[in-house]
């Protein structure tokens, strides 16, 4: 019993490192299509990082030991954050390692140790794109902690384990709190991600770039664990919504058979696919901000979720 | 057997506090040598602060009753009553365990040519030391208060031991006066808590009854007493002065243990001597809490003098303190009495987390001082290839302060966010709907922590040097390492395993509350409430990420090749970049001024496009500067002004003055 649960944990941390890049690759061709381009293949993130693998790294002469170890920190949190978070199964070994407020307390340990990294080299736009990151990181936090205080008021728990659980039994009852919190999580996590109304992934244009200003320095396999990290992010990220807004399919307690797993693993990819396509269709419809606009997107997705909470507060309760 | 020792415990520290008397006193044997100072009698002290932390770690792990001592010392009909409960308890672990590395650190710093002779520093350190500790120990108010202004004595004569330089001495004279204005207002708390008995001792105050308004005179009046101590906003003003002008070992020990004293003096009053309580309290304390902790981390972000930036940063973590304290008052008067115990037990765990972190980084700045002769962030960077250890170890502090797990700092921030979960459900309408908006300003508070912290290790070890002198900066002597060592192990002890820290603060939270966290029975997680709730293991993260690094590492290492080809960095094809276009302390604040603006009041001068020098100067400077003090100042010199009219000069004046004053009296009598 408790050998098969530790099968499941590397499963399911096995999964997510192989999966990650390929959810990426979905999204690019979906924009791709979205924008009547020709889309990449599929698989282009592998061989991206495959390339990047094999190439030599062309490393700063006053890079110090942070900067180089940070790409393997950055890999390390994110598969961690990975088996933490239950995406097909809830009955994880490591589930009790860290409710969701420590999984965005690891995610805080990514973002300064690539912050700190950026600002290594002592290059203008290292620094820039890591001011600009904490900014958008101390904006983020509010209303995602705000998204997961609604939780915790609908279910009694910031386990998320224990919301799927909880959400799983109480299916037939849909709190009109959810809706609003689940619209401050996209948003969040959109600004938290480096996607599009707050940075441009596959820009290059220095002024506006975030996230990509901060991996300038950043060549080879070093690049290729940032990248790698990068999209094991958004995976997570999307493994938390789905844990906190759509836990359908999931593997709960008590549900253990193999059938259930690959229930669970065909239900993630399902929502996998249609969430990669949504984020393609918003991040075609919308524009990148302003970074001084960033503020006003972040407070609304903070407004949101204290609507959510207030909503419930004073209607559910 | 049990007693006899226990009451040996209490003898004992008393004789450790005694000790360190004598050590401050025997530099003077010889007072101008820095050797003997800070090699012989420093690493003394230290052993000192290890033995009182160990006797108040196995006072608290052996759960005994209070001792109680009465030394026939001060004045007659009023002798010192000392006692030792699990309070004092805790607060002298956590004065024991930082000073330990406090004065190891500052048996490697101080060196001849700090202004004052070294024996001086001594006596004053040292007194310092045990004033601390007795204020901790004091049972009776005139005892405390004694040891209070010899605490904020002697840590005034070391906040000015560079007394030659004019700022340093304005900086120390605005914090005697806040220092005095605190302890005026403390004395006047316990006129009121003695309640008519003109009993001093805290037994019987213990015992005294009070009416609601006496109770809450006597709470106001401590809350500005020991808020004025501990930095709460608005008393703060004299902390950003005073903490960059001492040097760093006492800016650390003013830091990271004296505002915790002002901790103490508030739980002990409103916790223990005070028999009854009112939410409107904990509300209160609360929104103070708050909004210092927003306005510390806030005015941190902006600050370009690195001590500075560590002093408003203190300030933000009182206010977390204070926030996690009223957090409880509120819970605990509507008998919700666990999660008042959480809410006590993230006061308490923050408490020892920034006595850590909090000295740690002060200490390295201290480092970094000595190495480089600079202060302000503007002339610093890329020391990480110069200091890798002060680097390294201030990395851990960082990433402590900064509230990131699996580091301590965010074992309070989590359990601090935990209890503001539970608060919907209290029982006054609208303050359950507004009090859970108090964990988004949380937050906010924790994550401009991140930034603040982000900037303060970015701009001084990153990046490239921004003055040619730095490259002659040296790393820090064994004895500073050593220091330096002992509170990042407590850092990373207290973050991989939070139970020591919650076995620690649960007596604690029993006696005051009557009620402890959970406290789990497996060494792996922390779950306070229930394990269905949350759960926390900083023991797995940690040795998660760094299994999880060391396989990708040996992975690539394998599957791909180790080759590295040294390059300049990339430079935009402009290749006549230098180290003065990096990005400054000032440009990092820039978000956080545009943003908070109305916190600041803001001098910006601005160069002309056309100029040939251009100058950027920008000066910012606190609203409640103006808004309060100078108009205070102003008062209290008009004042002085008035009565100076009396002052003619002219004797016959003066004897008019007796002549009336006998005749008024003559009238009052007859």
């Amino acid at each position: 019993m408790r050998a098969i649960s530790f099968v499941r944990q590397f499963v399911e941390a096995a999964l997510a490192i192989a999966i990650a890049p390929l959810f990426t690759g979905w999204i690019a061709q979906c924009r791709a299509w979205l924008q009547n381009r020709s889309a990449p293949p599929l698989l282009q993130p592998y061989r991206m990082l495959r390339k990047l693998f094999l190439k030599d790294v062309a490393l700063a002469t006053g890079a110090s030991a942070l900067f180089r170890a940070t790409p393997y920190v950055l890999f390390g949190t994110m598969v961690l954050a990975a088996a933490i978070i239950p995406s097909i199964v809830t009955d994880l070994p490591l589930a009790r390692v860290a409710d969701s407020i420590a999984l965005v307390g690891l995610f805080a340990t990514a973002r300064v140790f690539l912050s700190l990294a950026a600002m290594d080299i002592g290059t203008a736009f290292g620094t820039l794109g890591a001011r600009r990151e904490m900014m958008i990181g101390f904006l983020a936090e509010p209303a995602l902690l705000m998204v997961l205080f609604n939780a915790f008021l609908l279910y009694g728990s910031t386990s998320l384990p224990s919301l799927v659980d909880g959400y799983r039994a109480h299916l037939s009852v849909i709190d009109p709190s959810v809706i609003f919190a689940a619209l401050a999580f996209v948003m969040v996590a959109l600004a938290e991600n480096a996607r599009i109304p707050i940075d441009n992934p596959s820009t290059h244009l220095e002024l506006t770039m975030i996230h990509e200003a901060m991996l300038l320095e950043y060549s080879a396999r070093h690049l290729a664990l940032v990248e790698w990290a990068s999209s094991l992010k958004l995976f997570n990220y999307a493994c938390i919504g789905f844990a906190l807004f759509l836990p359908w399919g999931i593997a709960t307690h008590g549900a253990d058979g193999a059938g259930a797993l690959l229930i669970a693993i065909a239900a993630l990819i399902g929502k996998l696919t249609i969430a990669g396509a949504a984020l393609a269709l918003i991040e075609s419809l919308s524009a990148k901000l302003r970074i001084f606009r960033a503020p006003e997107y972040l407070a609304m997705a903070f407004l949101l979720a204290v609507l959510g909470l207030l909503v419930h507060l004073l209607v559910g309760a | 057997m049990a007693n006899t020792l226990a009451v040996h415990d209490l003898r004992f520290m008393l004789f450790l506090v005694a000790a360190w008397m004598m050590l401050g006193f025997a530099g003077f044997l010889r007072p101008h040598s820095t050797r003997f100072v800070a090699r012989l009698l420093f690493p003394t002290g230290s052993l000192l602060c290890l033995g009182i932390a160990l006797l108040a770690g196995l006072f608290l792990a052996s759960g005994q009753a209070a001792q109680v001592v009465v030394l026939p010392l001060g004045l007659p009909d009023l002798p010192f009553h000392i006692r030792l409960d699990v309070l004092s308890g805790f607060f002298l672990l956590l004065l024991g365990v930082a000073g330990t590395g406090i004065s190891t650190f500052a048996a490697g710093y101080f060196r001849s040519g700090e202004g004052t002779a070294p024996a001086l520093l001594g006596l004053g350190y040292h007194l310092f030391l045990a004033s601390m500790a007795m204020v901790i120990l004091a049972d009776d108010a005139y005892l405390f208060m004694v040891a209070w202004e010899t605490m904020a004595l002697s840590s005034y004569f070391l906040v000015t031991s560079r007394h030659r330089i004019p700022e340093i001495r304005r900086a120390g004279f605005l914090y005697l006066i806040m220092a005095h204005v605190g302890a005026v207002c403390i004395l006047l708390s316990f006129g009121v808590l003695q309640g008519g008995s003109w009993q001093f001792t805290f037994d019987a105050m213990r015992a005294a009854h009070f009416t609601p308004f006496w109770a809450t005179t006597a709470f106001l009046l401590a809350l500005l007493g020991f808020g004025a101590k501990a930095g709460l906003v608005p008393m703060h003003v004299w902390l950003p002065e005073a903490h960059p002008a001492a040097p760093s070992p006492v800016s650390a020990m003013m830091s990271g243990l004296m505002l915790k004293t002002a901790i103490y003096g508030m739980l002990r009053i409103s916790f223990d001597l005070l028999s009854v309580r009112f939410w409107q309290w904990g509300a209160l304390l609360l929104a103070l809490g708050l909004f210092s902790a927003l306005f510390g981390a806030i005015f941190a972000a902006v600050q370009t003098d690195m001590k500075r930036l560590l002093a408003y940063s203190s300030i933000e973590n009182v206010g977390l303190i204070f926030t996690a304290i009223g957090l409880s008052i509120l819970f605990e008067t509507s008998n919700m009495h666990l999660f008042a115990a959480l809410a006590l037990t993230a006061a308490l765990v923050h408490s020892l987390n920034h006595a850590l972190f909090k000295s740690l980084l002060f200490l390295t700045t201290g480092s970094v001082l000595h190495a480089t002769k600079q202060r302000s962030l503007g002339k610093l960077g890329g020391l990480i290839r110069r200091m890798p250890w002060v680097a390294s170890l201030a990395l851990i502090g960082t990433l402590s302060i900064a509230g990131l797990p699996p580091l301590n700092g965010f074992v309070s921030e989590w359990l601090l966010l935990q209890s503001f979960l539970f608060t919907p459900q209290l029982p006054h309408a609208f303050l359950n709907m507004l009090i859970p908006l108090g964990a988004a300003a949380l937050a906010l508070t924790f994550a401009l922590a991140a930034y603040v912290m982000v900037k303060f290790y970015g701009v001084i070890f990153l990046g490239q040097p921004r003055e040619a002198s730095l490259v002659n900066a040296h790393d820090a002597n064994w004895l500073e390492r050593l220091g330096l060592i002992w509170l990042a192990v407590g850092c990373v002890t207290i973050g991989a395993f939070p139970q020591l820290a919650l076995l620690a603060v649960a007596p604690v939270t029993g006696k005051l509350i009557g009620q402890t966290v959970r406290l789990s029975s497996t060494v792996w997680w922390i779950a306070p409430i229930a394990r269905e709730q949350a759960s926390y293991s900083g023991l797995i993260l940690l040795a998660g990420i760094l299994s999880v690094v060391a396989i990708t590492f040996i992975c690539v290492r394998l599957l791909a090749h180790g080759r590295i080809r040294r390059t300049d960095a990339w430079d935009c094809g402009y290749p006549w970049q230098t180290s003065r276009m990096q990005d400054t302390a000032e440009g990092f604040g820039q978000p956080i001024r545009h943003m908070f603006g109305t916190f600041f009041r803001m001098d910006r001068n601005l160069p002309s496009p056309s100029d040939t020098a251009p100058r950027y100067r920008v000066y910012i400077e606190d609203r409640l500067w103006r808004a309060i003090y100078l108009p205070i100042a102003r008062g209290v010199q008009k004042l002085a002004d008035w009565i100076g009219i009396l002052q003619g000069g002219r004797l016959s004046i003066y004897l008019l003055y007796s002549f009336l004053t006998l005749l008024a009296l003559l009238v009052f009598v007859l």
